[in-house]
């Protein structure tokens, strides 16, 4: 599909962009056939900027301003259906209310992308980021990619219709950003020259459309005898996830020199303690390792970007002869174990034989500021659970108790 | 190429099938006749976009499917929502020259329940944002599917087992969500009530939906003999009843504005009392004798009164 060549520095759009406006950009340059959205705080920028893009021409996109979410998701899927390239955007309770249509959209293979600007759940009602929203949804089949920063925001975006419209693959991808810390923030984006996206994703090349010359039943009942068979497909496609991820960011390194990984590695080779994080607090997670290194503390920076499908063995790998594991997660699974992330990495590490101590702390719930105090007393907790060989399941932090 | 509808029963019997036999609804069902006589009005390349219901249920049990043509289902209250994605979307590929339908006909299908209720909302939407498609409601008068629960299309007296007549109850004691008028209000190009009894009517109706541009609704009346504990060999003489005691009534109204009562209704002298439709059913059973006679007072003369104000809408006066 390309002959990637290093895009020269003159043929690149240097703009100072919010994570919201970054995303709509990148739309925009992905030649979508059909957005159909609902507005919500704090994705609504997305929405408004590509309605602007519409309004002005600039895009040859059916814009699908619909009644819900619900609705949202749905003519998504439709549109998916039929072999057009689909994107849509949401957070918090508009996510909540497509939940049914989610597992609909992964398990009827649509590649549709969906961009999200995490927030916090309800009740009570707020507006800020936390990932309760992304965890919520981690069993519906969704591919997960978090973003750090508005260019990763960018890239990834664009990367998400390749990778879901990759045969192998076909399924949905989230691309979450923090609401309102990178959705409203502005920071440097360099943006690739139309042609050279239109050239990286070309068309979307349905394998199955509803197509009147070749009619199909889709989306049919299947009950005992079948269901299961469905489920295991789908299963089977995630796993096909990191191989097609891999070789469309090699792809994409070519174009821009730039690339992520499912996770970002920062100083974990010597480190006795790693911290490991999502999104944006990836970026605070790592001043605080530069700061505890001066002082002689080994730190490191695990910045986890890929949820789902998890990437258990390599995170196993990463995490390498650390001490401990220091998680810090922005949601809450009521009643279970631990934690969303903690459950993951220790299910990584369960088959490890000289296993970290994990170390989990819930923060940030609904926007509550996460600064680098908040990193430097965990460590300090941690060190003290290194010294009696144990930890809390997981605890929270930065909250009245 | 825009096919001819088939009206007369010559054509009827030449016109491809889009729905096959073996498929799993029940004996005396009307919806695979209703979808038959849809298919009779189909002018080219059409995808149905289906709510999760009996018909979506019993004719694609995995492997197998009795649908000869495009076929979507996605959930139960979405259909006009991902007819909405179909419709823009084949048409912007066209435009992109990735599609070779310069125009595909999009129909979505629900039940009473997926359109009435549940569904309400994005039927509504599609409705507003004025999508080229049809939307048509195949009411049975409760949730069938999931074994007869009262529906907003379900009719005062009905006995669902979500509106039990028991000793206290007669069955459900409210009205019928007039939704064929609330689809109206929405201002769309054309509104039709049918029936599979005529025939002819329900196929010129519907070939006028799909030939208007921007939204159709098509309001069909479906007889389901395991819910209403009728005879399975009377379901269309029962869809001639319903709109001979008048509730429902045959007509279309066109942009919202203009009433036209339909042939069948229009040459009605006056109504059938409803006892005789209830006779028909057992799920009216409970109506019978004497002490529900103040209710079925109640429900008789709601009836008149919709109809002479239909008739009064229709310049019948």
């Amino acid at each position: 599909m390309t002959t990637a060549e290093r895009v020269p520095k003159d043929k690149i759009t240097v703009e100072g962009l919010t994570g919201d406006a970054a995303i709509a950009h990148a739309l925009k340059q992905s030649d979508v056939d059909v957005l159909a959205a609902y507005p919500i705080t704090p994705q609504t920028i997305i929405v408004e900027d590509f309605q602007r893009f519409a309004a002005d021409g600039e895009v040859h996109t059916k814009v699908i301003p619909v009644e819900s979410e619900h609705s949202a998701m749905s003519a998504c899927v439709g549109a998916s259906a039929v072999g057009a390239r689909v994107a849509t955007a949401s957070a918090s309770a508009g996510l909540a209310l497509m939940w049914e249509i989610l597992y609909c959209a992964a398990s009827m293979r649509m590649p549709i992308v969906f961009t999200v600007a995490n927030r916090a759940l309800s009740a009570p009602i707020n507006i800020h980021n936390d990932h309760s929203d992304g965890m919520g949804m981690r069993d519906s089949g969704f591919i997960q990619l978090y973003c750090q920063s508005c260019q990763e925001a960018y890239d990834t975006t664009i990367m998400a219709f390749r990778l879901a419209e990759d045969h192998d693959v076909l399924l949905p991808v989230m691309v979450g950003i923090d609401g309102f810390i990178l959705s409203h923030n502005v920071e440097r984006v360099e943006m690739l020259p139309d042609d050279a996206v239109r050239k990286f994703l070309g068309v979307r090349v349905p394998v199955q459309p509803l197509d009147p010359k070749n009619p199909i039943t889709m989306g049919p009942l299947a009950l005992t005898d079948y269901y299961f068979e469905f489920k295991e497909q789908q299963d089977r496609a995630m796993w096909n996830v990191p191989k097609a991820y891999k070789k469309v960011e090699a792809e994409f390194k070519k174009l821009t020199g730039r690339s992520y990984g499912m996770f970002e590695e920062y100083k974990t080779k010597d480190a006795d303690i790693v911290i490991l994080a999502m999104s944006t607090m990836g970026g605070t997670a790592k001043t605080v390792a530069d700061v505890l290194r001066k002082k002689g503390e080994k730190i490191g920076v695990i910045r986890l970007k890929m949820f789902r499908p998890f990437p258990a063995k390599e995170i196993a790998k990463a995490v390498g002869s650390a001490k401990a594991v220091m998680i810090f997660e922005k949601a809450m699974s009521f009643g279970a174990v631990t934690s969303p992330l903690a459950l993951e990495v220790k299910s990584a590490l369960y088959d490890v034989e000289k296993k970290p101590l994990v170390v989990d702390f819930v923060v940030g719930l609904g926007g509550r500021d996460v600064p680098p105090e908040t990193f430097v007393q965990g460590i300090e907790k941690t060190k003290k659970y290194l010294g009696k060989g144990k930890a809390p399941m997981y605890e929270t932090l930065g909250v009245r108790k | 190429m825009t096919e001819p509808a088939a009206v007369r029963l010559k054509d009827m019997l030449q016109k491809d099938q889009i729905l096959s036999s073996g498929h799993r609804m029940c004996a005396g069902c009307a919806a695979p006749t209703i979808v038959k006589l849809m298919g009779m009005a189909l002018r080219g390349p059409t995808i149905v976009c289906e709510a999760t219901g009996c018909l979506e249920v019993a004719t694609t049990i995995y492997p197998f499917t009795a649908w000869k043509i495009p076929w979507i289902h996605v959930a139960f209250e979405n259909a006009a929502a991902v007819a909405s994605g179909v419709v823009e979307a084949m048409a912007v590929m066209h435009e992109k020259g990735r599609s070779e339908y310069e125009h595909v006909d999009v129909i979505a299908i629900g039940g009473d329940g997926g359109t009435f209720d549940i569904g309400f909302g994005a039927l509504s939407g599609a409705l507003e944002r004025g999508h080229d498609m049809v939307y048509m409601v195949y009411d049975n008068g409760a949730y069938q599917n999931t074994g007869i629960q009262r529906s907003g299309a379900t009719l005062p007296g009905q006995e669902t087992t979500t509106s039990w007549a028991g000793k206290v109850e007669p069955g459900k004691r409210q009205r019928k969500k007039p939704l064929a008028e609330i689809v109206a209000a929405h201002k769309i190009p054309y509104v039709a009530t049918v029936d599979p009894y005529h025939y002819r009517d329900f196929v010129q109706k519907f070939r006028k939906a799909l030939e208007v541009e921007g939204p159709a609704f098509i309001h069909a009346y479906s007889p389901c003999p395991r819910g209403w504990r009728s005879d399975t060999s009377k379901s269309i003489e029962l869809s001639k009843l319903a709109v001979e005691v008048g509730i429902h009534p045959l007509y279309e109204v066109i942009d919202g504005e203009e009433w036209i009562m339909s042939g069948p209704s229009k040459n009605l002298k006056e109504l059938k009392p409803i006892e005789e439709y209830w006779a028909s059913q057992g799920q009216f059973r409970h109506l019978r004798g004497p002490k529900w006679d103040d209710f079925k007072k109640v429900i008789q003369d709601q009836i008149s009164h919709d109809w002479e104000l239909l008739r009064k809408r229709c310049g019948l006066e």
